[in-house]
């Protein structure tokens, strides 16, 4: 089964970012950027099922600006076989993204798509389901196990108050959560073979998808920022300014 | 126009999410309708007919819709969808499931977790585990939202709405639900909770975290949460998890315990009334943003605490 793997560029999940001055946006000059942690489980899981000869070609894909093959090299040296970037200078929001990827999936009939649940800059948490939905696949979000048969796959996922085992046929589109599995860090011997696998380049309109912004960001702004309080001496102090300043007990 | 809100039940009752979306959905002005798709579901047509503001409910009743499976309910959701400008849903685990497949259905652009409307087409959205606020314009005939839900007031009743009885969509078929395990507790919802107690990698196992907070849980009647490092510890489900990647929760008092204060856990607790926080290490930067910091060891203060009220 081949296995197709979308991954995002984003900002190190560590860096607090700043808000630009003038409400366009955050501040990423000399930004720390990394692989969307998400997608990093989701990549780890395809190579997982290939070790387990569960899968036979893992190709991961981004979309995004020339940079956006970093996060497709970390992903090939992580154990995936070959990558596609989706080269644009636009803002690609999820839709958009959606797309790109249903053309991608037509032309490489991929029988699972492992995507991450969001990803951590926008939090939009939209992809996967919007592919599944233009693919007409099922979906299976934000799972913690992945055991593969035969025609289906069997996952348990996280849903409000526990757990949840559905069957999904293949085809179909899945997004993971944090705890499916612990992704491994790309040796630097993987790291140097990763550079020669192949990395192909193409645009959007390739594929005849109109990336065009949908949504417009008129205004970004700092949240209002919540001051610290004050540093009580002991616990029944505490309980007297629970009870009686705060009131809330 | 109209606006059409999923209703989030397991088939018995409303939940409480879909009162907040009612609210938000009030805001954006025009007749709100309300969908409950489920199976013998005829008990919550009438709850969501009750809630106020709520002009139609719209029933679709079949056993394909027991488990809601987001394949079905978005096929019959694009179906209703030409009557509708917006079509919203909570932002809880079966919100964010099923809406986007909704928006790729009728071509639209989904706008996430709104916490503010400030017009038709224009919606507020944190972005970056919150450390900044989008505001966002829609052009889609269709605009699909996410709702934040402690962003908005939870509708009441009084409502009076008339309940119709919609065509089922097609039966995919494409999943099958084999089980679910849900957590039975006699704890308040930790989204909706007053008060929430939440703990952190700093109560060091699963029996710690149990023996220590759920005294204090006990005492004051409050939900149990968690931060990610005390989930992927394996302390707690991760249904407990309060943050960017779990549950956004604003009760009006969260009592953060051994929980050091990452961006991503602030994401989902600073919009708390009031915040407290007990950490032995007084540089933790949970202690930033805690109405009151309390620096002691955990073990003993918890107790006392407990103790206290």
């Amino acid at each position: 089964m081949k296995i197709l793997v979308p991954v995002k560029r984003v900002v190190d999940p560590n860096v607090k970012v700043r808000v630009k001055a003038d409400g366009s946006g955050v501040d990423l000059t000399s930004v720390k950027m990394s692989m969307n942690p998400f997608d990093e489980i989701a990549v780890e899981e395809a190579v997982r099922l290939k070790e387990a000869g569960k899968a036979t070609e893992i190709v991961v894909v981004s979309a995004g600006i020339a940079a956006a093959q970093d996060a497709l090299r970390t992903a090939l040296a992580m154990g995936a076989d070959r990558a596609i970037l989706v080269d644009t200078d636009a803002e690609v929001q999820p839709l958009a993204v959606a797309k790109i990827l249903k053309a991608l999936v037509d032309k490489e009939q991929p029988k699972l798509v492992i995507a991450g649940k969001q990803a951590i800059d926008d939090d939009s948490n939209q992809t996967g389901q919007m592919l599944a939905a233009l693919l007409g696949w099922p979906q299976a979000t934000f799972i913690s196990k992945l055991v593969p048969g035969a025609d289906d796959i069997t996952i348990t996922r996280e849903i409000d108050g526990g757990l949840e085992q559905l069957a999904v046929k293949l085809p179909a589109v899945v997004t993971v959560d944090l705890r499916l599995n612990e992704p491994r860090y790309a040796t630097l011997p993987n790291i140097m073979k990763a550079k020669k696998k192949p990395l192909e380049t193409v645009k959007p309109a390739d594929l005849g998808v109109d990336v065009t912004p949908r949504l417009t960001i008129l205004k970004v702004a700092e949240p209002p920022t919540r001051s610290a309080g004050v540093i009580v001496s002991d616990v029944a102090q505490l309980v007297d300014k629970l009870k009686n300043v705060a009131k809330v007990i | 126009m109209a606006i059409l809100v999923i209703a989030e039940h397991d088939n018995a009752a409303l939940k409480a999410a879909t009162l907040n979306t009612v609210t938000a959905a009030a805001k954006i002005g025009g007749d709100v309708h309300v969908l409950v798709a489920g199976a013998n579901v005829a008990a919550v047509g009438q709850a969501a007919a009750k809630v106020a503001g709520v002009a139609k409910v719209l029933v679709a009743d079949a056993p394909h819709y027991e488990a809601q499976t987001p394949e079905n309910l978005a096929a019959l959701v694009q179906g209703l969808s030409s009557g509708y400008s917006h079509i919203l849903a909570p932002a809880t685990s079966a919100g964010k499931n099923v809406a986007p497949r909704i928006a790729a259905l009728v071509d639209s652009a989904q706008v996430s977790d709104v916490v503010a409307v400030q017009a038709p087409d224009t919606f507020v959205r944190p972005i970056y585990a919150g450390n900044a606020l989008a505001t966002v314009k829609s052009a889609d005939p269709i605009k699909v939202l996410t709702v934040r839900t402690t962003a908005f007031e939870a509708a009441g009743e009084g409502g009076a709405a008339g309940v119709d009885a919609v065509a089922a969509g097609p039966d995919l078929g494409l999943t099958k639900l084999v089980g679910r395990e849900l957590v039975k507790s006699a704890r308040p919802e930790l989204a909706a909770a007053k008060i929430v107690v939440s703990g952190g990698r700093g109560l060091g196992s699963g029996d710690n975290y149990r023996n220590v907070l759920e005294p204090l849980a006990d005492k004051l009647s409050a939900a149990l949460g968690a931060s990610r490092a005390a989930v992927d510890a394996g302390f707690v489900p991760n249904d407990y998890q309060v943050g960017q990647t779990g549950k956004i929760v604003a009760p009006q008092l969260y009592i953060a315990i051994g929980i050091s204060g990452q961006i991503q856990h602030l994401a989902g607790m600073k919009d708390s009334k009031v915040i407290v926080a007990i950490n032995k290490d007084s540089e933790a930067p949970i202690f930033q943003v805690a109405d009151f910091g309390l620096v002691a060891d955990l073990f003993t203060a918890v107790p006392e605490l407990a103790a206290a009220l």
